[in-house]
C-alpha cells in the first residue's frame, strides 16, 4: 500500500513537474512574444538582447522551434540596422543556423521559409551590385514557398508588399501593386488565428506602417 | 521515512518556489581587455542568463542552485564554459578569446589579384570587370587597369612585369587555354575570346604563382567559370556591331543546367560610318557559339563541361609603306573551337580530387599580298590542337593545412604551311607538382611545391621550385613573400624550325604589403624578376638571350568615402631590359614603358539608375627601333606618351519584365593621338606610326534577360 502511494505520489509529482516546466515555458515565451511589434524593441542592443534571450530558452528546452524562430528573426533584424556591414554575414549564418534547427523541429513552415526570406535580403545588402542576382532570386523565392506552404500566412504579403514598395518602377516596383498587396496582408492578419499566444503573430502595425508609405 | 518522502515530494512538486535566488554578476573582456558587449552569458539548461551591456558588464539572478555550467557565447569568439557554484552570489570576471574563422586566416597573396565573390574581401569582383569603361567588357583589357600589366594596346595578351604577352597563360577551371584571343592581323591586335560572365572568380597573378601552374614566363590570369545559374533565363541583345541570344535552362531540382547562346558581330556597317585607317576588305564577321552543361552530382560533387566555337573571317587594306603606291592586303580566316569538361569530388576523409580534360583546335589562314605587283600572294596556314588532362588530389591536414599534387598531360600538334613549305610538329608534355600550405599559426603560412616537365619536342626535362609565406600582421593587414622558377618552352614560330632550343626560364623575387577593409584596398608590391635562356635569332637560332625586371606598384581603392562612387587608382614603375631575337645587346624592349598609370571611376545614380564609368590610363613612351641609328643607338628612341580616356554609360531598366541594359561606352573619348611604334621600310627612308586602326570606337547596344528576375530587390533602398 506504501508503495503504490508512493509511485503514484512519484508520478503525480513529474507530472507537475513537466507541467511547471511547460509553464515556465509558456510564461516565458509569452513575455518575450508580448512587445516584438514595439518600436523599444527594434535598436540594434534590444534585438541583441532579446535573440539572447530566445537563445537560452532554446537551448535549455531544446525540443521547441518557436524560441529558434524568434532568436532567427531578432538576428535577421539586428542584421538590418547595423552599420558596419562587415558584421552583416556572421549575423545571418547565426540567423540561418538557429533556423536550420528550428525547421528540423518544425518542417515545411510558412513562417520559417519568411525568415529565410529576410536572411537572404540581409546578406544582399552587403554588396547589392554582386549579391543582388544569387539573394535577390533566394529571398523570393522563399517567400514564393513560405505562400505555397500557407497562403493564409499574413507575413507573406507583408514582405511582398515591402519588396515592391522600395523597388523603384523602372525595375517591376509599384506603390499601386505595393498597396494592394499591403491591403491583402491585412486582410490576411484580421482573419489569422495564431495556433497559440506564443506562435508568430507579429508584423501588423509594421504593415500599417508600409501602407501609409504606399498611400503617399 | 515519511519525512523524507514529503520532502522529496516538496522537491520534485515545486521546483519554483524551492530555492532561495543567487545574483551573478560579472564582466566579459577579450584577451586584451576590451570589455565585450552583446555576450550571452548562461546557465545551462535554465533561461536564466544576461546579455553584456556596452562596457561588458552583466547581472542576473538564478534559481538554478548549486553546481551549474555558466556560458558565454559571442559570434566570432570561442565559447567559453565555466563551473560556477550559484548557491551563493558570484562575482565573475570573463575573458573570451577569438575564435579562429576562415576570414582571419592568412592566405597567400604575393603577386595575386582575385576577383570573387566568396565572403573573403576581395579587390575586384567579377561584375567590376564588366563595367570598367574603355575594357569593351574584355577580361583582359579590364585586368590592364590593375597594376603590373602594361598598355601594350598594339598587340594582345597581357604583357606583365617586363615579360611579352606569350609569357602569360590563361586558364580556365584549371585546363589551359591556348588561344585565349581571338587571332590577329598586323597591328589589329585580337579580343578576348571569353565573356567575363562566364566567370565567378578571376585571379591575375603578376607572379610568384602555385607549382600548379606551368608554362609562364611572367603571369597566369586564372578563370574559375560559374557554376548552376540562379534561375532559368533567355536573352538578347543588340548592339551597333552585332546580335546575340542565348538561353539558360535550371532543372526543378535545382541541380543541373545547360545553357546555349550564339552571336553574330559584322562590322562592315560601322565601319562604312566610322572609316578605319586600314579599309576593310572582308567583313570583319564573327560567328560565334557556346554550350555548357553543369550538374551538382552531390552535395560536394560538381560536373561542368563548356564549348566554344567561333568562326572569324576579316580583311584589311594598307598603303604599302615598301612599295609606295601600291596597297597591301591581309585576310584571315579564323576557326577555333575549345572544350572543357571538370569534375571535382570531396572523396571523404578530407581528401578532395579534381579532374579535368579539354580540347582545342584554332586554325588561321591567312592571305597576304601586295595588290597589283606581280608576287604571289602569300598563303599561311597554322593549325594547331591541343588535347590535355589533368588530375590533382587535395588532402586537408589539420584545420588550415593542405596538401595538393597532381599531374597534367598535353599533346600538342602545331601545323604550319607556307606557300606550301610545311613545318609541323608534336609534342608530348607531361608535369607533375606537389604543393603543401602549411600553417605554422593561422597567421602564419608557408607554401613550398615544386614541378617537375618534360616536353618531347625539346627532349629536356626542368624542376621548378616554388615557395612563397604570408604573415597577417592583424585583420587587414598582411606581408608577403614569394620566390619561384618558372620555365615555358619557346614560341611555336621558333620551335617549329629549330628542335634543339631548350626552355626559357624566369626567377621571380616578390615582397609585398596589402591592407584590405571592407570599404578599401591597399596594396603595393616589389619585384624583381631574371630571365635566363631567352631565345635569340641571331646569328642562329640558341638560348643564349636573358634579361631582367624590377620594380614597385602601388594600388589603391576605395569604395567608401564618395557616396555612391568606386575608384581604383593603380602605378607601376617598371625598370626592364633583356636580350632577346635579333637585339644586338640587352635594352629596353619595345613592348615595355617605365611609368604606367590608371584610374577607373564608378558612380553610380540611383535616381536615375544609370552607372557611369571613367578610366584614364596612361604609359610613359616606348623605345622603337630606328634602322638609321648606328648599332649602339639601338632602341634608343621612344614613342610619345600614351594617354586614353574611356568613358561609359548604362542605364537598366525593364522593359515588360525584361531586365534591361543599355550601354554607351567611348573608348579614347577626346581621341587623344596614340603612338605605339613605327614600321620602317627596308631601305629605311619612309615609316608610318603604328596607331590603332580605330581611334576611337563608340559602341550603343541594348540587352535583355528574361525571367523572373528579382535584381529590383537590389536597389531596394539600401
Amino acid at each position: 500500500m506504501k508503495r503504490i502511494f508512493l509511485a503514484f505520489l512519484f508520478t503525480g509529482s513529474l507530472a507537475t513537474a513537466a507541467m511547471a516546466q511547460s509553464a515556465q515555458y509558456q510564461d516565458a515565451m509569452v513575455k518575450q512574444t508580448s512587445d516584438l511589434d514595439s518600436s523599444s524593441t527594434f535598436t540594434p542592443d534590444g534585438l541583441q538582447q532579446k535573440a539572447n534571450t530566445f537563445e537560452r530558452i532554446a537551448d535549455a528546452e531544446k525540443s521547441q522551434w518557436l524560441p529558434y524562430y524568434y532568436a532567427a528573426y531578432m538576428q535577421v533584424m539586428q542584421a538590418f540596422m547595423l552599420q558596419d556591414k562587415t558584421q552583416i554575414d556572421p549575423l545571418a549564418d547565426k540567423a540561418e543556423s538557429n533556423l536550420d534547427k528550428a525547421e528540423a523541429l518544425n518542417p515545411k513552415s510558412s513562417e520559417i521559409a519568411c525568415i529565410r526570406s529576410l536572411v537572404a535580403t540581409a546578406r544582399l545588402t552587403v554588396d547589392p551590385m554582386t549579391r543582388g542576382m544569387k539573394y535577390g532570386a533566394e529571398a523570393a523565392s522563399q517567400l514564393e514557398q513560405a505562400k505555397g506552404l500557407n497562403p493564409e500566412n499574413p507575413r507573406v504579403y507583408m514582405l511582398q508588399g515591402q519588396s515592391l514598395l522600395f523597388t523603384p518602377e523602372q525595375f517591376g516596383g509599384s506603390k499601386a501593386k505595393a498597396k494592394t498587396t499591403l491591403e491583402q496582408a491585412l486582410e490576411k492578419f484580421a482573419a489569422f488565428k495564431p495556433e497559440s499566444n506564443i506562435a508568430p503573430h507579429w508584423g501588423e502595425a509594421y504593415t500599417r506602417k508600409l501602407l501609409e508609405a504606399s498611400q503617399k | 521515512m515519511s519525512r523524507f518522502n514529503l520532502y522529496l515530494y516538496i522537491l520534485i512538486c515545486s521546483p519554483l518556489l524551492s530555492l532561495a535566488q543567487s545574483k551573478i554578476t560579472g564582466k566579459v573582456t577579450d584577451s586584451k581587455k576590451h570589455p565585450l558587449p552583446g555576450v550571452n552569458i548562461a546557465v545551462k539548461g535554465s533561461y536564466d542568463g544576461a546579455t553584456t551591456t556596452a562596457d561588458g558588464s552583466f547581472s542576473f539572478t538564478t534559481t538554478a542552485n548549486g553546481e551549474q555550467v555558466l556560458s558565454a557565447t559571442l559570434t566570432g569568439y570561442q565559447v567559453l564554459e565555466l563551473k560556477v557554484n550559484t548557491s551563493t552570489d558570484q562575482q565573475l570576471n570573463i575573458v573570451l578569446k577569438s575564435a579562429i574563422n576562415a576570414l582571419r586566416v592568412v592566405t597567400i597573396s604575393a603577386g595575386s589579384f582575385e576577383a570573387s565573390d566568396d565572403k573573403k574581401g576581395t579587390v575586384l569582383k567579377p561584375l567590376d570587370i564588366v563595367t570598367t569603361a574603355g575594357a569593351g567588357a574584355d577580361i583582359a583589357n579590364a585586368i590592364k587597369t590593375l597594376p603590373g600589366a602594361q598598355q601594350t594596346n598594339d598587340r594582345e595578351g597581357l604583357f606583365v612585369r617586363g615579360g611579352t604577352g606569350y609569357e602569360t597563360q590563361t586558364l580556365i577551371d584549371g585546363m589551359l587555354v591556348r588561344n585565349p584571343f581571338s587571332s590577329s592581323l598586323p597591328d589589329i591586335p585580337g579580343r578576348g575570346r571569353f565573356s567575363p560572365f562566364l566567370f565567378k572568380g578571376t585571379t591575375f597573378s603578376s607572379g610568384g604563382y602555385s607549382a600548379q601552374y606551368g608554362q609562364g614566363l611572367s603571369s597566369a590570369l586564372i578563370l574559375e567559370s560559374v557554376d548552376l545559374p540562379e534561375r532559368s533565363s533567355s536573352s538578347v541583345g543588340v548592339s551597333v556591331i552585332g546580335v546575340s541570344a542565348g538561353v539558360d535552362n535550371l532543372s526543378k531540382d535545382k541541380k543541373t543546367s545547360y545553357g546555349v547562346e550564339a552571336d553574330y558581330t559584322n562590322l562592315a556597317p560601322y565601319f562604312n560610318i566610322f572609316k578605319p585607317k586600314q579599309s576593310p576588305n572582308l567583313g570583319p564577321e564573327i560567328i560565334g557559339t557556346s554550350v555548357n552543361f553543369r550538374r551538382k552530382t552531390s552535395r560536394t560533387g560538381m560536373l561542368k563541361f563548356y564549348g566554344y566555337g567561333n568562326w572569324t573571317k576579316m580583311g584589311f587594306n594598307k598603303n604599302s609603306l615598301e612599295y609606295p603606291g601600291y596597297t597591301e592586303s591581309f585576310k584571315l580566316h579564323n576557326n577555333n573551337v575549345y572544350t572543357n569538361l571538370t569534375y571535382r569530388e570531396n572523396i571523404g576523409h578530407d581528401w578532395h580530387l579534381y579532374v579535368g580534360a579539354s580540347f582545342s583546335s584554332n586554325t588561321d589562314n591567312i592571305n597576304a599580298d601586295t595588290l597589283l605587283k606581280n608576287y604571289a600572294p602569300t598563303l599561311i596556314r597554322v593549325q594547331s590542337d591541343l588535347s590535355q588532362s589533368k588530375l590533382i588530389l587535395y588532402k586537408n591536414m589539420g584545420r588550415f593545412s593542405v596538401l595538393r599534387f597532381g599531374g597534367e598531360y598535353q599533346y600538342a600538334v602545331e601545323k604550319s604551311t607556307m606557300n606550301g613549305y610545311h613545318a609541323n610538329y608534336v609534342d608530348n608534355y607531361t608535369a607533375a607538382f606537389a604543393e603543401g600550405d602549411v600553417y605554422f599559426t593561422p597567421s602564419f603560412v608557408g607554401r613550398v611545391g615544386g614541378r617537375a616537365e618534360y616536353t618531347s619536342v625539346l627532349g629536356k626535362m626542368n624542376f621548378a621550385p616554388r615557395v612563397s609565406l604570408a604573415y597577417k600582421v592583424n585583420n587587414y593587414s598582411q606581408f608577403s613573400i614569394a620566390y619561384g622558377d618558372y620555365y615555358q618552352k619557346p614560341e611555336p614560330q621558333y620551335i617549329r624550325f629549330d628542335n634543339y632550343l631548350g626552355y626559357m626560364k624566369a626567377t621571380h623575387y616578390i615582397v609585398s604589403y596589402q591592407r584590405v577593409a571592407s570599404d578599401y584596398t591597399f596594396r603595393t608590391e616589389l619585384f624583381y624578376k631574371k630571365y635566363n635562356d631567352l631565345v635569340k635569332t641571331v646569328p642562329s637560332y640558341n638560348n643564349n638571350g636573358s634579361g631582367y625586371a624590377q620594380g614597385i606598384e602601388v594600388f589603391w581603392r576605395d569604395r567608401k568615402s564618395i557616396k555612391n562612387v568606386d575608384y581604383w587608382i593603380s602605378y607601376s614603375y617598371l625598370d626592364t631590359k633583356r636580350n632577346y631575337l635579333n637585339y644586338p645587346f640587352r635594352v629596353q624592349p619595345d613592348f615595355a614603358a617605365n611609368h604606367t598609370a590608371s584610374v577607373v571611376y564608378k558612380h553610380f545614380f540611383p535616381k536615375l539608375s544609370t552607372n557611369l564609368g571613367l578610366t584614364y590610363t596612361f604609359a610613359t613612351g616606348r623605345p622603337y627601333y630606328n634602322p638609321n641609328l648606328p648599332a649602339d643607338k639601338f632602341m634608343s628612341e621612344k614613342t610619345i606618351t600614351y594617354n586614353a580616356v574611356g568613358v561609359s554609360a548604362s542605364y537598366l531598366t525593364s522593359i515588360r519584365k525584361a531586365f534591361t541594359i543599355f550601354v554607351l561606352s567611348v573608348s579614347n573619348a577626346p581621341g587623344n593621338k596614340q603612338v605605339f611604334g613605327y614600321h620602317y621600310s627596308s631601305d629605311g627612308l619612309r615609316r608610318e606610326e603604328i596607331t590603332p586602326n580605330v581611334p576611337r570606337f563608340i559602341f550603343l547596344g541594348m540587352f535583355m534577360n528574361f525571367g523572373i528576375d528579382r535584381r529590383q530587390d537590389v536597389i531596394n533602398n539600401l
